[in-house]
């Protein structure tokens, strides 16, 4: 049985928990890069992650972009849409195909 | 001609050969396995993208609803609302097969069945903007959990895609091009040897032949006694 973790920011994440999902707000990359090992490596099958957050801790995300669990994905928060959730999708294209087929010219 | 040593043997063409056709046939196979891999990705990149957007959307109209709820009561009664959850939610994690790439499969569980469970206050001393900030983030979340799924199967599908595409191109620019070439190689040797066996045979003929009738002396006119 998993549970689903919501990372980032206080003010973009707290209304997460009313839901029943499990909140971390972290205030630096640092404690952000921490918490999302731990979290890796525990009983969250889900982790979504602020883009904000997501735009310092890069690397960290990116190890565990080949494994089946967790899933690690990008939502905006309160202080704004970065555009980085979409231009993510983008970029998985241009891996498969090649060059950006499909949302290329938005 | 070849790049590399090959010893020109009859082994080593009908090893050639024989690796040819599976190269052939493997090539065909993860052609066959990426062009449906790509079919598949592409439709669920689509779904990923319109998913992503709609999440977005939500999450945006939610953040500004809760905003506006913080504007209508303090802080600390805010933070109490909101301290305990009641509700929790559970994953039931399977995974699917797709072309043998491993996608996950997400079935989601509440704790208790009652919906209005995501309400952890009293109604007393929030604001009803706070409800419907709540409320509308509920809205989003099976669209969230849609979304994780189609999003770690796209990228596990776009890294599966690369790796065949490039197991698909080094058969097709490298493997099988280099096979045919040494197989030409080996087959002009051997032709070669061959052909100069065969000389060989017939020079060492013409010189017994020679020994033994005397041609040259014949033809330039003198009598020969042969034993």
């Amino acid at each position: 049985m998993y549970k689903i973790a919501v990372l980032g920011d206080y003010a973009s994440i707290y209304g997460f928990a009313t839901l029943g999902l499990d909140i971390y707000p972290v205030s630096s990359s640092q404690e952000g890069e921490k918490t999302l090992r731990k979290l890796a490596e525990g009983e969250y099958a889900v982790i979504y992650i602020t883009e904000a957050l997501a735009a310092d801790i890069e690397k960290e995300i990116e190890r565990y972009k080949e494994r089946l669990l967790p899933a690690i994905i990008l939502i905006p928060g309160v202080y704004g849409n970065t555009g980085a959730g979409v231009r993510g999708v983008s970029k998985c294209v241009e891996q498969a195909v090649g060059s950006d087929i499909l949302f290329g010219e938005e | 001609m070849a790049k590399t040593q090959v010893n020109p043997t009859r082994m080593e063409l009908t090893r050639l050969k024989k690796k040819l056709v599976t190269a052939t046939r493997g090539h065909k196979l993860l052609k066959d396995k990426r062009d449906e891999l790509m079919r598949q990705f592409l439709d669920l990149a689509r779904e990923n993208m319109e998913l992503r957007k709609k999440v977005e959307a939500g999450i945006l109209s939610a953040n500004r609803n809760f905003v506006i709820a913080k504007a209508g009561m303090s802080e600390e009664t805010l933070n109490t609302a909101l301290m305990a959850a009641k509700q929790e939610v559970y994953l039931e994690t399977g995974s699917k097969n797709i072309m043998s790439v491993d996608i996950p499969v997400f079935e989601y569980k509440t704790r208790t069945a009652d919906e209005n469970d995501i309400y952890s206050y009293g109604f007393a001393f929030t604001s009803c903007d706070l409800d419907d900030a709540v409320k509308s983030l509920a809205e989003v979340l099976p669209d969230m959990l849609k979304l994780a799924e189609t999003e770690k199967a796209c990228k596990l599908m776009a890294a599966e895609i690369e790796k065949t595409r490039r197991r698909v191109n080094a058969l097709e620019h490298v493997i099988i091009p280099e096979t045919q070439k040494n197989i030409k190689y080996i087959t002009m040797k051997l032709d070669e040897n061959e052909r100069s066996t065969q000389i060989r045979l017939m020079k060492v003929k013409d010189m017994m032949l020679e020994e033994a009738h005397q041609y040259s002396a014949k033809q330039s006119g003198f009598e020969v006694t042969v034993e």
